[in-house]
């Protein structure tokens, strides 16, 4: 493994009696693109906020390049390209000067930030709106706008949290190729999301978080390989039905989740199985044959679907 | 009929209703309300009518001041300014968020409620809260010795009245306010400040130079003080002047509650 | 051209880096922004209020009350209150830049957040907002004075120092305005801060003097900020400066110390949580 940019240990963040995050532990190598992926409540923000310096933990340690956010806050933050969940672009001001100012506030010159700003524009393809208030922006332009505001110092890591949400599917591909052009170009990219595609598209390396904890840890594929089987069969028979035949079915696959509307059969090989089902006469209203996702991980280890 | 709405009854009490959910919003702030409806004057009362009150008598005893002392003299000025501000307060805001901020006018409206009604609706409440403040207020002067029990009820009728006045004035001027950037703040320095100072509060209207006593002519702060002055200690005040101030002050309510109801239907009908 | 990483090492070893990154300007340059496409009515006429008092106050008043006895002789009742109302106004502009602009920014835009998720730090943003007010506050003082003079309201040149003045007495409040702003959650709560600043403003001397209440009275008032402010303007208007123009000057200096310093904090910990 490369220079570990980012390490944390043990960390933990309290609200109170509540415990957002949960003594997690886990490295980001410098370069790398990694993701935090679980649904809500998990405490993603809360990690993300605590790596940006905009949080100080309750316990354990956390190293961004070696220093420790909470001596070096701003030389910290001066590395980061922050993308929260939440727009906050400044409303009194145009595109433009939404951008301009950013970088005004990491010390860049005029000069360089001007150019920059043109540069960003494009990337955001904002340029017809350039000198509209930000106030009459549609939500996924606000939210490029928010993303290309976090590139204007040029920082090592970009930290996008939920990028995606509401983007049109064009525009989240656009935004898909561009950072991994960044990766490309040796940024470190820190993102977390609940769109399993996304997190298979974009990241090297994932943890999926629960209840402030992280259950798991991997490439996508590993852990598809380690928590699922190859392919998965869906059934359905009938809201009534599914419970009559899940428990024959229960014995007929490696592993069987029931969620109201479908039974889930994993197998390494669906058609196969849906053969020897048929031959029991047990015939599903509907089937379908498919691989297997970060999504069937999700469920086998949290017992609940990502997306409900 | 469906399921024990009644729309007959919703035609006939849409106003009563529109108005009970005001009631309900603002009774959550009545703390706050009262607060203002007696913290507001009384410290105008204290430290102007005792504190200038001082000077005043040391330089010209009640000479400029009608004969009465000048706490008394500022006392029905302050109880109109009690409730105008009163007024204005639950006019202004209400159908700013009702046309604008939370456009909760836009949603009564799809029930069979109709614009005047609601505009009726929001000015009964309005009149609710000017009562109150105004009563409140009374009895503090009353309990202060400032005015007489007996001799000054129905200057508590007059402030209402003036309130109402300005109320529906204010209701009919907001709710064709569609830009609201700076309406409060202009609202606030150009009209309200003027009105209070301008207005023979502090001191007869007659001691201004006489290109500054128009603004207190069509002020209804002035209308409603004078009355307030005769009905409170007795001021004198000519047959005509009194039926002046009420035609004022009668015609400010009407052409208010006719420019309500046809901006209130038109807005909606958008 | 340096980078933003070398902008920010630069001062690593600075005191107080965490919370100050130097570039409280990149705060008023923003505000510059801002006002260029913003509404100028709302600020072209804060500074009528005063002027209303002055005549209001002055012409009907005057009539009634007729001369004031002060430090530096009886005067005329307008020429009393005209450097009462400079301070009142100065005060109030400041409490109105920081507490209501500065709830809006803090609740419902979220803009520093923003801010502060780059290098900048708390102290950057307090004082950014804060000096930005002032600017206001020193152009109202200026058109105040540019009114008052023609009538003759003005005793002396050495009266234009009451404009650093208001400027200063104006940090005073909106450094403190900003930290007590920083605990409000609703409208309402917002209301609240208008019925404590009254009786402040009507008891502590902008319209008569002081001597009028009792003892009692008199000291709890001269405790206010109000009344430090109101009286050194008044003390520099009409050129009487003796120690007790000191003391209201080292009062508001250490209302901008205590007032950053608190601001600062809160902000600190309201948006490193
Ligand atoms: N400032 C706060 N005060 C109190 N509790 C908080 C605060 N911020 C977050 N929490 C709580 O911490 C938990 C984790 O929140 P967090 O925002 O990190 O979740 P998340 O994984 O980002 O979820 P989502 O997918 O919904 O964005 C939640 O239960 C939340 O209610
Ligand atoms: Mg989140």
């Amino acid at each position: 493994m490369s220079e570990s940019l980012i390490s944390a240990r043990g960390l933990t963040k309290k609200f109170g009696d509540f415990t957002a995050v949960d003594g997690i532990d886990f490295d980001v190598a410098k370069g790398e693109s990694f993701g935090l992926l679980g649904p809500n409540g998990a405490g993603k923000s809360t990690t993300m906020r605590i790596i940006a310096a905009t949080s100080r933990r309750t316990s354990g340690t956390i190293s961004i390049l070696g220093r420790d956010p909470e001596e070096h806050g701003p030389q910290v933050r001066a590395h980061l390209g922050v993308v929260p969940q939440q727009d906050n672009l400044d409303t009194e001001l145009t595109v433009t000067e939404n951008l301009y100012i950013y970088g005004r506030y990491f010390g860049l010159s005029k000069k360089f930030v001007n150019k920059k700003v043109e540069e960003l524009l494009a990337f955001a393809q904002l340029e017809e709106k350039k000198d509209v208030k930000v106030e009459a922006l549609s939500g996924g332009m606000k939210r490029r706008l928010t993303i290309a505001r976090a590139l204007v110092s040029e920082p090592d890591i970009l930290m996008l949290d939920e990028p995606t949400t509401g983007l049109d599917p064009q525009a989240r591909h656009i935004l898909w190729d561009r950072l991994f052009r960044l990766k490309e170009d040796g940024v470190t990219l820190i993102i977390t999301t609940h769109f399993m595609d996304e997190a298979e598209q974009l990241c090297d390396r994932l943890v999926v978080m629960d209840k402030g904890k992280i259950m798991a840890e991997g490439s996508p594929a590993e852990l598809i390989k380690k928590y699922a089987t190859r392919e998965v069969l869906e059934v359905r028979f009938g809201s009534d039905r599914n419970k009559e035949v899940a428990p024959i079915l229960r014995e007929m696959c490696e592993r069987i989740e029931e969620l109201p509307d479908r039974i889930l059969l994993y197998v390494e090989d669906g058609e196969l199985l849906l053969e020897a089902i048929a031959a029991k006469k047990l015939h599903p209203n509907t089937s379908l044959v498919r691989r297997s996702s970060l999504e069937d991980v999700f469920l086998r280890l949290t017992g609940r679907s990502l997306i409900e | 009929m469906n399921s024990g709405v009644s729309v007959e009854n919703i035609r006939r009490n849409g106003a009563l209703y529109v108005a009970e959910s005001r009631i309900r919003q603002m009774s959550k702030w009545k703390g706050i309300i009262t607060v203002v409806a007696v913290g507001n004057p009384l410290f105008y009362l204290v430290a102007i009518g005792i504190g200038i009150g001082i000077l005043v008598t040391e330089n010209s005893g009640t000479s400029g001041t009608g004969g009465v002392e000048y706490i008394v003299f500022i006392a029905p000025a302050l109880l109109a300014n009690t409730a105008l501000l009163g007024a204005m307060d639950e006019t202004v805001f209400p159908v700013m968020e009702g046309f604008k901020w939370r456009k909760m006018f836009y949603a009564i409206n799809s029930t069979p409620i109709t614009g005047p009604q609601i505009a009726l609706g929001v000015f009964l409440a309005a009149l609710v809260r000017v009562a109150f403040s105004v009563f409140v207020y009374w009895i503090l002067l009353v309990a202060f010795g400032v005015l007489s029990l007996q001799d000054s009820w129905i200057s508590v009728f007059v402030a209402m009245y003036g309130g109402a006045a300005f109320g529906a004035l204010m209701m009919g001027i907001v709710a064709g306010v569609k830009k609201d950037d700076y309406f409060l703040t202009v609202l606030g320095r150009l009209v309200i400040t003027p009105l209070f100072l301008f207005s023979g509060t502090f001191f007869p209207l007659t001691n201004m130079p006489i290109y500054l006593q128009p603004i207190g002519w069509i002020s209804p702060l002035w209308h409603t003080t004078e009355l307030g002055r005769y009905f409170g200690y007795g001021q004198e005040l000519s047959g005509t002047m009194l039926t002046i101030h009420f035609l004022f002050l009668t015609a400010m309510l009407i052409v208010g509650i006719k420019i309500s109801n046809i901006r209130f239907t038109n807005r909606l009908l958008k | 051209m340096r980078s933003a990483v070398e902008i920010a090492d630069a001062r690593a070893d600075k005191p107080g880096h965490q919370i100050y990154a130097g570039r409280a300007r990149a705060i008023i340059e923003r505000a510059s922004i801002a006002l260029r496409s913003s509404t100028w009515v709302p600020i072209a006429t804060g500074f009528i209020e005063p002027v209303l008092y002055l005549l209001a106050f002055g012409y009907g008043m005057g009539a009634l009350i007729g001369d004031i006895s002060t430090s530096a002789g009886a005067v005329d009742y307008t020429v009393f209150i005209a450097p009462g109302l400079l301070a009142t106004s100065a005060m109030n502009g400041a409490i109105y830049d920081s507490t209501w602009n500065v709830f809006f920014k803090l609740n419902e835009s979220k803009l520093y957040q923003g801010m502060l998720a780059t290098p900048l730090g708390p102290l950057d943003v307090a004082l950014g907002e804060i000096i930005w007010a002032l600017f206001r506050g020193l152009s109202y003082s200026i058109a105040f004075m540019l009114i008052t003079a023609p009538l003759g309201l003005v005793p002396s040149w050495s009266a234009l120092l009451a404009i650093p003045a208001a400027v200063l007495i104006a940090f005073g409040f909106a450094s403190f305005g900003m930290a007590i702003t920083s605990y409000f959650k609703t409208y309402q709560q917002m209301g609240l801060i208008n019925i404590v600043l009254l009786p402040m403003f009507l008891f502590s001397g902008s319209l008569y003097p002081i001597s009028v209440y009792p003892d009692w009275l008199e000291f709890t008032i001269k405790l206010l900020p109000t009344w430090h402010g109101i009286e050194l303007i008044r003390d520099i208007w009409f050129g009487v400066i003796d120690f007790s123009s000191f003391s209201h000057l080292s009062y508001f200096l250490v209302m901008i110390v205590l007032g950053l310093f608190f601001t600062t904090r809160r902000l600190r910990d309201l948006f490193m949580r």
